[in-house]
């Protein structure tokens, strides 16, 4: 295997001319979003929701400038070995791992609890990636190169299923999908297997677990149970809804102050930041993701290497799917299955995973002349 | 170079595909942009209100009740402060514990203690719950020290429901308790107004004036979180207190009657002839309202309940007695209005020896020795009965009982004041056979003569009936709240220039008669009745004369009455024993009734004593009393009068 030399060795200077400080500067509009939210959670109490916040965003964001100095080819190199670390922690779990509200999911590392889920929805990103650098166009509809990854997907899709925790499978399994998609298996292969989805989904309903129905169920009819499972939907689209034009400004989110709002820091934190800063605050948010997720394209159009490209684009998907998955849950498009907001939400593991993957596509911007060859 | 090819198609095959996703991403980005819209925007309104209903929570203060005075404007019934503990249920974590911790530092009884938890299981979880109504103050300033140690208890100073004069007006004012759902649903003001703690009137006033003693109940709106706990008040609409009301009675008239039948069971009513304004209504024995306020104790209850002589009973409305002699001058009335006797009319009185017989049964005077040959004066003022028996035989039980309706007997006097006045009993020959299925008999006819047999009347009608005669004969409207519409002063004239005219109308058809109009046909005839009625009290031999006020300023005519309570045998007539010789529950009921001053008349009086004996014995000297303290206190009543009319 020949890895390029030809541009083995940038300078410092180069690397840090190259390195896309717009998108640092989105991280950090959204992450100092994110600090402020957190902190209005708590009533404008600066206390441990936000502090953890702030340190871990301090972390993991000192994490991600370091990280996206690390050569895109050690990425390559190292692609399936990140994706069997992510599958060995996701089987520690089952092992070790700790429990909280009737879900299996988390590690304790002492510092904090870390979720492998959160990681594999990167490393399932990083591992297509590679797989489908070398592939070529033809060989991608034989049976081989189409089973390969189905396999690949699969197995932590499952694992995450059982934890039980269907949103982040639903993230992990779209992501791999979205670069399947991308490295151009026919439009048919889509199509089938969304028929097929069609035709098995009264299957699939039937062995879910009795909340996850009730969840699918109350997203149909929030009323069903306005206590109970229909709560979080229907408190969540009142705090919106309440927020008007303007929003009641901040820290002045009654809902989320008097408490009505469920899981405020974590999948409901747009909620908060929608009913204090209303519909336009919102837009502003909203656009800050799409600008980053233009951003992170837009580095994938400048690398030269397949895997760069694969990847930029992959987790650029991947991450428009955590931001639309979280907010269209959130105003009642989607049922409640449990997604993050990128950055925004409250959650080491998130934050870790996106951060990485942030890493990733500096890197990729960084040594994007960087070609990657077999 | 196939390499390079192959390379190029997959970047194109890349793009185009990203194409496609970006595509879609725009596509649901737009959708979630739509959907903030329809949410923010759109329905703004209904989330807003949503979000109100979620956030806000209303608490209702009850209403300050209007203070209930006397014609000279003594408070009779009041808002007392009084000290309270209020536990709040959002903020009690551990409701037993806290109870528990209030009960050893007020002493709360295990009755109290149970009623707490039968209240608790009423009540929303956020709701208050009244733990003490009315602490003392040591109880409330320790209670104070400990506070912090209490989850959820509060101090709080609120007003109840105090009668100063607690036992003297019970019987008129009345007490209030809780609201009872079926209190809620009879009254439509207590529904609109109702909050927990409310009190609402249970009996005499205090109960038909609710609609205006209560006031409207106040809001205070609180900002609540998602577990209903008060985080702070938004704005506070405040109860604004019932209307106060100005009974017409005197507090000092009251307190006396009340004082003259201590240790006894009887009435006193007195009232203006005019306006039909009650001064006094006294009822013995009694018992104290406050009592009620929170709720009477078993012992207390007990011992009112058990009381022989029947505290609860308002006897002035809702006792029914034979009216006895003190009947008589209407039997008189009644035979002169229909011509069926001339004053000059002689019976002779021959004592027991030589009783009234009719049909073979005998008719005894309550006099042993007999009064002799009488007229009608003289049979009114020594009050013999052997001259009504005469008199009412000749006159028929239906003319007289056309007579005694339209002078107020057998009818509610204040009608829906009090709930448990009592109509009484005027018989006639109809009645009997409609509701006895029976046909009557002359020799009932005798005995209804002297007020015994079917015929039942309660004080406050005797006490009206005698108004209405000493009025001159004029219909008159009895109240006991304060009619500020009521112009004494043109009603007088009226009746003072009317006083002695006939009437024109054929008047002796059982017939109703319109407010201030002439109740007679002869003016003469009241006057004849009100004459004997004057000997009966100021001249010799009349039967109240040692109760006379000998200073023309108080003198007074009256009539006394002794009612039976069991027929007399001949056993008895040869006993002839003393009253105090008889067993109580025998002992014939003393009535007495009269006005004053005669000259001028303007007050009735009625008396009853139950069971004591004799009416010129024991009811008159009664009247006495209370008549000098009545007249007495005329001036200051017409001064108040006039002042009220003013306003």
């Amino acid at each position: 295997m020949i890895y390029s030399t030809l541009n083995s060795n940038y300078s410092f200077v180069d690397k840090l001319k190259s390195v896309d400080y717009f998108l640092i500067f989105l991280v950090l509009i959204i992450g100092s979003i994110s600090v402020f939210s957190i902190y209005s959670t708590e009533s404008g109490d600066f206390s441990f929701y936000t502090k953890n916040h702030l340190i871990r965003l301090i972390a993991f964001f000192s994490l991600f400038l370091a990280l996206s100095f690390v050569r895109v080819s050690t990425w390559y190199r190292h692609a399936y070995i990140f994706y069997l670390f992510g599958l060995l922690l996701l089987l520690l779990v089952i092992f070790f791992g700790i429990s909280a509200s009737g879900s299996k999911r988390w590690i304790n590392l002492f510092v904090f609890n870390l979720q492998p889920s959160e990681l594999m929805k990167i490393a399932v990103i990083v591992c297509f990636a590679r797989y489908y650098h070398r592939i070529q166009s033809a060989d991608i509809e034989s049976y081989k190169y189409l089973l390969q990854p189905i396999i690949l997907l699969l197995i932590p899709c499952y694992l995450v299923i059982t934890q039980p925790d269907l949103g982040t499978a639903i993230l992990i399994a779209g992501s791999g999908i979205a670069i399947i998609w991308l490295a151009g298996l026919n439009i048919k292969y889509f199509i089938y297997s969304g028929l097929l989805l069609l035709v098995s989904l009264p299957f699939i309903i039937s062995i879910l677990k009795p909340y996850q129905k009730s969840r699918i169920l109350t997203f149909f009819n929030p009323e069903r149970d306005p206590l109970g499972a229909g709560y979080q939907i229907i408190q969540s689209k009142i705090a919106i809804g309440s927020g008007g034009m303007h929003g009641k400004g901040f820290l002045q989110g009654t809902q989320s102050y008097l408490e009505f709002l469920p899981e405020k820091h974590t999948d409901f934190i747009f909620t908060l930041f929608s009913e204090e800063f209303g519909f336009i605050g919102s837009i502003l948010l909203i656009f800050l993701y799409a600008l980053l997720i233009y951003r992170i394209i837009k580095i994938g159009f400048s690398c030269r290497s397949f895997f760069a490209k694969l990847y930029c684009f992959g987790f650029s998907t991947a991450l428009f799917l955590y931001v639309f998955v979280n907010i269209a849950m959130v105003v009642g498009l989607l049922p409640i299955v449990g997604a993050p907001l990128p950055i925004m939400s409250y959650g080491g593991s998130s934050m870790l995973s996106i951060m990485i993957g942030l890493s990733i596509v500096m890197s990729c911007k960084i040594y994007s002349r960087e070609i990657i060859s077999n | 170079m196939i390499k390079r090819n192959n390379n190029l198609d997959k970047n194109k095959t890349i793009n185009r595909r990203l194409f496609i996703l970006g595509t879609a991403k725009v596509g649901l980005l737009g959708l979630i942009t739509s959907r903030l819209y329809n949410l923010q925007i759109s329905e703004k309104k209904k989330y807003e209100l949503l979000s109100d209903k979620n956030r806000f929570r209303e608490w209702k203060t009850p209403p300050k009740r209007g203070v209930i005075t006397d014609f000279y404007n003594n408070v009779i019934a009041d808002n007392k402060r009084v000290y309270q503990v209020h536990l709040s249920l959002d903020e009690t974590k551990d409701f037993n514990n806290s109870i528990f911790k209030l009960k050893n530092i007020i002493n709360l009884s295990d009755d109290e203690l149970s009623k707490i938890y039968e209240k608790k299981q009423k009540i929303k979880p956020w709701d208050t719950i009244v733990v003490s109504e009315n602490l003392s103050w040591e109880k409330f300033s320790k209670l104070n020290l400990y506070l912090h140690e209490i989850e959820g208890a509060k101090p709080v100073l609120s007003t109840s429901r105090y009668y100063p004069y607690s036992n003297d007006l019970v019987h008129i004012v009345g007490y209030v308790g809780d609201a009872s759902p079926d209190d809620i649903i009879k009254n439509e003001k207590i529904e609109k107004n109702f909050v927990p703690g409310l009190k609402v009137g249970k009996i005499g006033i205090e109960n038909s004036t609710d609609q205006i003693l209560i006031g409207n109940y106040g809001i205070k709106r609180y900002e609540v979180n998602s577990s209903g706990k008060k985080i702070r008040e938004i704005s506070y609409k405040k109860e604004t207190q019932g209307e106060n009301l100005r009974t017409t009675i005197d507090l000092e008239a009251q307190k006396l009657a009340q004082k003259l039948l201590e240790n006894k069971a009887g009435s006193i009513c007195a009232m203006d002839i005019y306006s039909g304004e009650i001064i006094a209504m006294a009822s013995s024995p009694t018992y104290d309202p406050n009592k009620f306020t929170y709720g009477i104790n078993k012992k207390d209850w007990n011992e009112i309940k058990n009381n022989k002589l029947r505290p609860l009973v308002n006897k002035s409305i809702a006792g029914l007695y034979s009216p006895g002699s003190t009947i008589k001058p209407l039997v008189a009335l009644a035979a002169l209005e229909y011509g069926i006797i001339n004053p000059n009319l002689k019976i002779k009185c021959k004592g027991h020896d030589h009783p009234y017989e009719l049909y073979g049964q005998k008719y005894h005077c309550w006099k042993k020795n007999g009064h002799g040959i009488m007229s009608l004066r003289n049979a009114i003022k020594q009050s013999c009965d052997i001259y009504f028996y005469e008199v009412a035989r000749l006159l028929g039980v239906d003319r007289l009982s056309i007579i005694a309706k339209r002078y107020g007997l057998g009818s509610k006097v204040l009608e829906n004041i009090f709930s448990e006045e009592k109509k009484g009993l005027v018989p006639s020959t109809k009645w009997k056979k409609q509701v006895l299925e029976q046909s009557w008999y002359l020799g009932e006819t005798v005995i209804t003569g002297i007020g015994q047999g079917y015929i039942q009347t309660t004080p406050l009608q005797l006490c009206l009936m005698t108004a209405q005669l000493a009025n001159g004969g004029f219909k008159i409207k009895p109240n006991i709240i304060y009619n500020s519409n009521f112009n004494y002063e043109e009603i007088l004239s009226k009746i003072e220039s009317e006083k002695n005219k006939p009437s024109k109308a054929n008047i002796l058809k059982d017939k109703n008669i319109n407010l201030y109009e002439k109740l007679y046909k002869n003016p003469r005839n009241i006057k004849i009745v009100l004459d004997a009625m004057y000997g009966s009290t100021n001249e010799q031999f009349g039967t109240s004369f040692r109760s006379r006020h000998v200073d023309k300023k108080y003198r007074y005519a009256g009539k006394t009455g002794t009612s039976q309570v069991r027929r007399i045998t001949d056993k008895d007539r040869e006993l002839d024993l003393d009253t105090s010789e008889i067993e109580y529950k025998n002992r014939d009921h003393a009535l007495f009734v009269a006005f004053a001053p005669y000259d001028k008349p303007k007050y009735a009086i009625s008396v009853l004593v139950e069971h004591g004996g004799s009416g010129s014995k024991a009811a008159a000297p009664l009247a006495n009393k209370l008549i000098k303290k009545i007249i007495d206190r005329d001036k200051d009543r017409e001064i108040i009068r006039k002042e009220l009319k003013i306003i």
